[in-house]
């Protein structure tokens, strides 16, 4: 009997099992990502950036050329290898850390100059491989092992919201949040991933997809209940959508 | 030209393509020559938003295969060793320019030597080295350019060249080297350029395969370093009863010094690094210390820097004596003469 | 008719494809894997309709679906 796949695993990821925890969205959004390389071909002419901190264990499962960067300096190293070699597919794969805490200025301002990448944004609102610090997006009324139970608005600030801090800028192309909770949810995420390697390789500029993950071992649930969490807590204070999407799309 | 007008345009014309800089005085005519420079030769400038971000954005197009440079000075420096320490560990090529000024923290911007341990000693956490080169002469300055990119590139290493900003803002008459044709970036069997028809590449800046066999090619490195790669000028050793040593805008000053000195019937020599790292240690470990009673480091730092290598490098077999002008203060030959005089009087030393 | 092919070393028993499923077709095993787990296996086969959503929602991407070519041997096993 002849069989055809329904779903395939890509070929832009290893065979390998990976070191994510159980139930770890990083997984989903690498395993997206690699879908989306193959499907527009591009797995041989793509050039990927990974962080520091749990997104970089993503290193290990692309084979695609890469490198990693030091600490939130992700985009730096992206946009410049993207200068240098213009025809090639370039994403730099950062978490809320890495991009929105230490990284901050270097996200902010490759936004800005609008450079021609793509920045995936993984956003689970705390310090994973450290083990559970407050990040800058750590909701209110979170616990996390430097912020207490609960993050104090009054002493710490409220959480950063990257999409609405970038769609400030007037060059970013592509703005997107997403979440990876749900199967239509997943499928929105792949569409918008697909949209900002597009928008690249026509040239069209700068576009950040932030994908609302989670953590279970540092939010102390099982996978099952982060999915609850990323629900009730996560999508109310960090609303799905796109913010920003250029004319021809 | 002006210093750093040449030091730029020598980079070019042996294949630098890419330049991210950050204003900091002395340097800033780097950044501002190549920004107009790169698009003539189809290259790339970026103005970082940070020195951080120069940085990284020289780790990036380095990691490409383009020839790429930044440029800063001490302070600014300090936050790029973050980056260079990552460009040692995923075995990136970069050629980094250092204009030091006077320190520590903003100090000023006086011409000083206060950044030898930085460069030469710790350029970043995790105990790498990098190649370091110290010119005096804007001469030396542009003939260095294409010897440090082509050791960058041969040993996928960062390079340091050491300089301040009295060679930045000198104007002398200088040779430019020929404009050479940009360097094929996809002949390069390790940068990365999409892994179409071949496995893919990875620059890792962390322990590939393991940490044991990582620190042992980097020691051999280092090791070939310094028995193929020293480079040092070395005057009137043969006869010398004093050896003066410096480096950079002091070696200047000390060659007139020296002059003045052989004058007064002194036998003179002087050994003036043009690499730090490697350290000319043969030529210090070389001197007979029947003949040469006293070596006199002079350096634009206080406390001395340098003079710790070439304690080393004598081990004792001959005296070293500092004049130490502080960083931040501007010496002229005068203060360095009577430096060294009163120094070798202090000793007992003097001529005819 | 439809293939599952579960990865048994690569599943890490995150129950979201179980969770996932309408036809319940998929359980945690009793087998533990290389890592520990209890890696997801096919209970009910033939209950299965070829939605995918179990291999959507795989991190790991674990989880392969198949379905014959045969349209006629498809309807029957309907």
């Amino acid at each position: 009997m002849e069989f055809e796949y329904i779903y395939k695993k890509p070929s832009a990821l290893t065979s390998k099992a990976n070191s994510y925890c159980p139930g770890c969205m990083h997984s989903t959004a690498n395993k997206l990502i690699a879908e989306v390389l193959e499907e527009l071909d591009m797995v041989g002419k793509t050039i990927a950036v990974f962080p520091v901190g749990c997104a970089v264990l993503s290193a290990d499962y692309f084979l695609t050329d890469m490198t990693i960067a030091a600490h939130g300096r992700a985009p730096s190293v992206a946009c410049d290898i993207k200068r240098c070699r213009p025809d090639k597919l370039v994403f730099a794969y950062q978490g809320d850390g890495d991009l929105s805490s230490i990284g901050m200025c270097e996200t902010i301002h490759t936004a800005n100059r609008g450079e021609n990448i793509a920045v995936i944004f993984i956003n689970n609102a705390i310090f994973g491989m450290t083990g559970g610090q407050m990040a800058p997006t750590t909701l209110v009324g979170q616990a996390s092992t430097t912020g207490g139970k609960s993050r104090n608005p009054d002493d710490v600030g409220y959480p950063v919201k990257m999409c609405e801090l970038i769609n400030q800028f007037k060059a970013p192309k592509y703005i997107a949040r997403f979440a990876m909770d749900s199967v239509p949810h997943i499928r929105d995420a792949k569409k918008g991933i697909r949209k900002a390697f597009e928008l690249q390789l026509n040239g069209g500029g700068y576009s950040f997809v932030e994908l609302i993950s989670n953590c279970s071992t540092n939010w102390k649930t099982t996978p099952l209940q982060s999915l609850e969490f990323i629900r009730e807590k996560m999508i109310p204070y960090y609303p799905l959508g796109e913010f920003r999407v250029p004319e021809e799309m | 030209m002006e210093g750093c007008e040449a030091i730029a345009e020598a980079a070019v014309r042996v294949g630098c393509r890419f330049f991210a800089g950050y204003p900091i005085t002395p340097q800033t005519e780097v950044p501002e020559y190549m920004s107009r420079r790169m698009p003539e030769v189809g290259g790339v400038f970026l103005q970082g938003e940070s020195e951080i971000a120069a940085i990284n954005m020289v780790y990036g197009a380095a990691a490409t295969g383009t020839y790429a440079m930044t440029s800063s000075s001490s302070i600014g420096i300090a936050l790029k060793t973050e980056c260079i320490s990552y460009l040692a560990a995923a075995h990136i090529p970069a050629v980094i320019l250092n204009f030091q000024r006077g320190g520590p923290g903003i100090g000023n911007i006086t011409a000083s030597q206060s950044d030898y341990w930085q460069c030469v000693k710790g350029p970043g956490s995790g105990g790498h080295r990098c190649m370091v080169f110290s010119p005096s002469t804007l001469q030396e300055c542009v003939d260095i350019m294409g010897t440090a990119f082509e050791r960058s590139q041969r040993d996928r290493n960062p390079v340091i060249i050491l300089l301040d900003g009295c060679i930045g803002n000198i104007r002398e008459a200088v040779e430019l080297p020929d404009m050479r044709p940009a360097p094929d970036i996809d002949a390069s069997d390790w940068c990365l350029s999409g892994c179409e028809g071949r496995s893919p590449r990875q620059l890792l800046p962390y322990f590939r395969p393991d940490p044991k066999t990582c620190a042992e090619q980097a020691c051999a490195m280092y090791e070939r370093w310094q028995k193929e790669d020293v480079l040092v000028f070395e005057e009137a050793l043969a006869d010398a009863e004093v050896v003066l040593t410096s480096y950079g805008t002091a070696g200047r000053i000390v060659n007139s010094c020296a002059r003045r000195l052989r004058d007064t019937g002194l036998r003179v020599g002087i050994i003036r690094p043009l690499t730090l790292n490697p350290f000319p240690a043969a030529s210090f470990s070389g001197l007979d210390p029947a003949a040469v009673k006293l070596v006199i480091d002079v350096e634009m730092t206080k406390p001395a820097q340098m003079a710790e290598d070439v304690r080393l490098a004598l081990n004792g077999r001959i005296p070293v004596k500092s004049l130490e002008i502080p960083s931040g203060v501007l010496p002229t030959d005068e203060d360095i003469y009577e430096g060294i005089s009163a120094i070798l009087q202090g000793e007992g030393i003097h001529g005819i | 008719m439809i293939q599952i092919n579960i990865d048994f070393q690569k599943c890490k028993a995150c129950e979201y494809c179980v969770s996932i499923c309408p036809k319940h077709v998929l359980a945690l095993g009793e087998a533990v894997n290389a890592k520990g787990y209890h890696s997801a296996e096919v209970r009910f086969a033939e209950a299965c309709v070829g939605c995918a959503m179990c291999a959507i929602m795989c991190p790991e991407a674990a989880i392969e679906i198949l379905k014959s070519k045969d349209k006629l041997s498809e309807r029957s096993e309907q």
